[in-house]
């Protein structure tokens, strides 16, 4: 089983929900990355979703965006973001990681030597953000043989009957976009979002699902919390990362996070 | 030459594929309204209310049939191959753009969507999209980069007069691509009550296919009024590639006609070694951008790296997925010509037949030149001459050095 897998299982166990946090890789120099990463999980994260840098990032808001450009100011790469990763397991074999980005930074290293290096940097799945589940065959297959997690999104406008073959060809958890829009663009709306994952879980058939999108703070994470598997919030810590001096990022970070992991227990 | 005896060309696939190229990459939010449009124009491109209306709207609105002039001075001037120029520039607004702006208005109109938002480089698109948006009472935004806003600023004041909104894009190279990702940013949020009309055969399934079929009169009229003066289908067509739909919509009638060689042009820039230009079909790799998959400037991580060319509508690090295609399939060659060739071009069109062509439309002007001058009088080249050159007033000017 997959860290992922393995994850999931020890959450449900301990009836907690999990709380999965976003960065951007080289955020904003690369030397801050690993620490940020280890200050996420002694907050309380329950996984880490690192994001790989794009000049082009057609679905993020303007934190994120901003987030993306500090650390394409440091030329940061998919291969650097592989080093990262591999920094990052040296001290942390157990919390899962998912590379969250845009498909062509993947397609120009080529799928499989992706696969290749990034398992043996202990990455455990990916978000790509531009590839829908039509789409994905050939990538998923490779990351499968390496034993790693194509993580499929599903939003407001996915019918139900969509929603079941999403569900169906992701593996590790469904990403369930809180509304229509960019990240960090408003609140998620609980009563909308409860309304509508009662039927995407019966869609994602025990894959856990998990709401991003609108998640900023441990009252907004709590509203969501009930309704989900776990929540992803990701502007608001970019933010933090862009207006926080380099060396007190990780300790601010924490603090972050352990707000909203008090808030979701 | 005798087509009959191969399969007529048929693409894209269901999927929105051709060959290897095109697709629909985009975020799932969009998935829906990409899924409604293509049911939409599958309907209407076999419903002969919807084709009358659209002829009507070509002809009576738009001007259209434009012609198709036979340029004896500028052939004489080359000193070789007869040059027919289709006079894209004499539909309203002064650009190709407008084909294709009033069939996705009419779409829009059938799914009920109040609202227009569009991207822009050069502004021909811009004040297309602005135009119909006037004329059918929408709301109107248009995506532009800050750095086009700079360097177009009548077409700029033109959508501002037509009653849109131009919204300044900061971000990246602040250009063409930019204001595309500002677009799709503003579509996934406001899916439920605006259409995104995308100006190029580029994009995600089936922008591709319809913006090709809205662009297509352009050959189709091109291929009877050539037959009508000069008996035959010409050796060559011609024409520039950005996004590629004026070239898409000159070509794709032709698809079949074996014995017409097909040359798009793409920016050259400072010049294809400099690394400064904007021909991913001469310079670039398949990767994905805006949507689909196809040949793309970028750099050895992946990343779009910026272009460049004196000409804003050509400066696009992509290129419509079906241009991709037929590269690879050898149905189409695509060359590139520079700034400084392309200017000059700009000039000999001005003083030898009194026709000011647009920047964009002057890079396949001066490629014609050469190829000309390389053939037979016997020999026919067709140019499609996608839009006027009023909007470059100001960057030539300022190339020579004068305030106007």
């Amino acid at each position: 089983m997959s860290r992922l897998g393995e994850r999931f299982e020890t959450l449900a166990a301990d009836g907690r929900k999990a709380l999965n946090t976003y960065i951007v890789a080289g955020d904003p120099s690369p030397e801050v990355t690993v620490p940020a990463m280890h200050a996420l999980v002694r907050g309380g994260a329950d996984l880490i979703e690192l994001g790989v840098p794009f000049s082009d990032p057609e679905a993020e808001g303007p934190t994120i965006q901003a987030g993306i450009e500090r650390a394409l100011a440091h030329d940061v790469t998919l291969a650097d973001v592989l080093d990262m990763m591999s920094a990052f397991r040296s001290d942390d074999r157990d919390t899962p990681v998912v590379l969250m980005g845009y498909l062509n930074p993947f397609l120009r290293m080529g799928y499989e030597a992706f696969c290749k290096r990034a398992a043996h940097a202990g990455v455990d799945g990916i978000i790509v953000v531009n590839l829908p589940a039509e789409e994905a065959g050939t990538f998923r297959g490779a990351l499968h043989r390496r034993h790693m997690d194509l993580v499929l999104l599903v939003a407001p406008t996915t019918t139900a009957e969509r929603a079941a073959y999403i569900a169906a060809q992701g593996s590790g958890f469904l990403y369930y976009v809180s509304y229509k829009g960019v990240t960090g663009a408003r609140r998620a709306d609980a009563r909308a979002v409860a309304k509508r994952l009662t039927e995407v879980r019966a869609a994602a058939r025990g894959l856990p699902v998990l709401v991003g999108f609108g998640i900023k703070d441990g009252a907004s994470a709590a509203g969501i919390a009930p309704h989900a598997d776990g929540v992803v919030v990701g502007s608001a810590l970019v933010e933090t990362m862009g207006c926080t001096a380099a060396a007190s990022i990780p300790d601010r970070l924490q603090a972050q996070v352990r707000e909203i992991r008090d808030a979701l227990n | 030459m005798p087509s009959s005896n191969r399969i007529p060309y048929e693409a894209p696939t269901e999927e929105g594929r051709f060959g290897d190229y095109g697709g629909r990459f985009v975020a799932e939010t969009l998935i829906h309204a990409l899924d409604e449009l293509t049911r939409l124009y599958v309907s209407v491109s076999q419903d002969p209310g919807f084709q009358a209306a659209l002829a009507q709207e070509l002809k009576d609105y738009v001007g259209r049939p434009t012609p198709l002039y036979r340029a004896d001075r500028l052939t004489e001037h080359a000193g070789g191959a007869r040059i027919y120029l289709k006079r894209e520039d004499l539909n309203h607004t002064g650009a190709h753009k407008i084909n294709n702006t009033v069939g996705q208005a009419m779409l829009a109109s059938r799914m009920g969507k109040t609202r227009l938002i569009a991207e822009t480089g050069a502004g021909q698109h811009g004040v297309a999209t602005a135009t119909v948006a006037a004329r059918l009472g929408l709301e109107c935004q248009v995506y532009m980069g800050s750095e086009d806003i700079a360097r177009q600023s009548i077409n700029v004041y033109r959508m501002k007069l037509l009653g849109a909104e131009v919204v300044p894009v900061n971000a990246g190279s602040r250009t063409l691509k930019d204001a595309m990702n500002e677009a799709m940013r503003d579509w996934v949020t406001n899916v439920d009550n605006t259409h995104y009309i995308i100006g190029s055969v580029a994009g995600p399934h089936p922008y591709p296919m319809l913006v090709r079929d809205f662009q297509a009169v352009i050959g189709q009229e091109a291929r009877d009024q050539c037959l009508a003066a000069e008996g035959r289908l010409p050796d060559l067509l011609v024409a520039c590639v950005g996004g590629g739909s004026n070239a898409m919509g000159l070509f794709y009638p032709f698809v079949d006609d074996d014995g017409v060689d097909i040359v798009g042009v793409e920016a050259g820039g400072e010049g294809l070694a400099t690394g400064r230009h904007a021909a991913p079909l001469n310079a670039g790799t398949p990767g994905v951008l805006h949507g689909s998959h196809t040949y793309l400037m970028d750099d050895s991580s992946g990343q779009i790296v910026e272009t460049h060319s004196v000409s804003a509508g050509l400066d696009y690090p992509g290129v419509g997925p079906e241009h991709a295609y037929w590269k690879d399939l050898g149905r189409a060659r695509y060359t590139s010509v520079d700034d400084d060739e392309a200017l000059a071009a700009f000039r000999v069109l001005n003083q030898t037949e009194g026709i000011m062509p647009a920047l964009e439309s002057s890079h396949a002007v001066a490629w014609t030149l050469r190829e000309a001058a390389r053939r037979p009088p016997e020999d026919i080249i067709l140019v499609n001459l996608s839009g006027r050159g009023d909007k470059d007033i100001h960057t030539v000017a300022g190339i020579d050095g004068i305030e106007v």
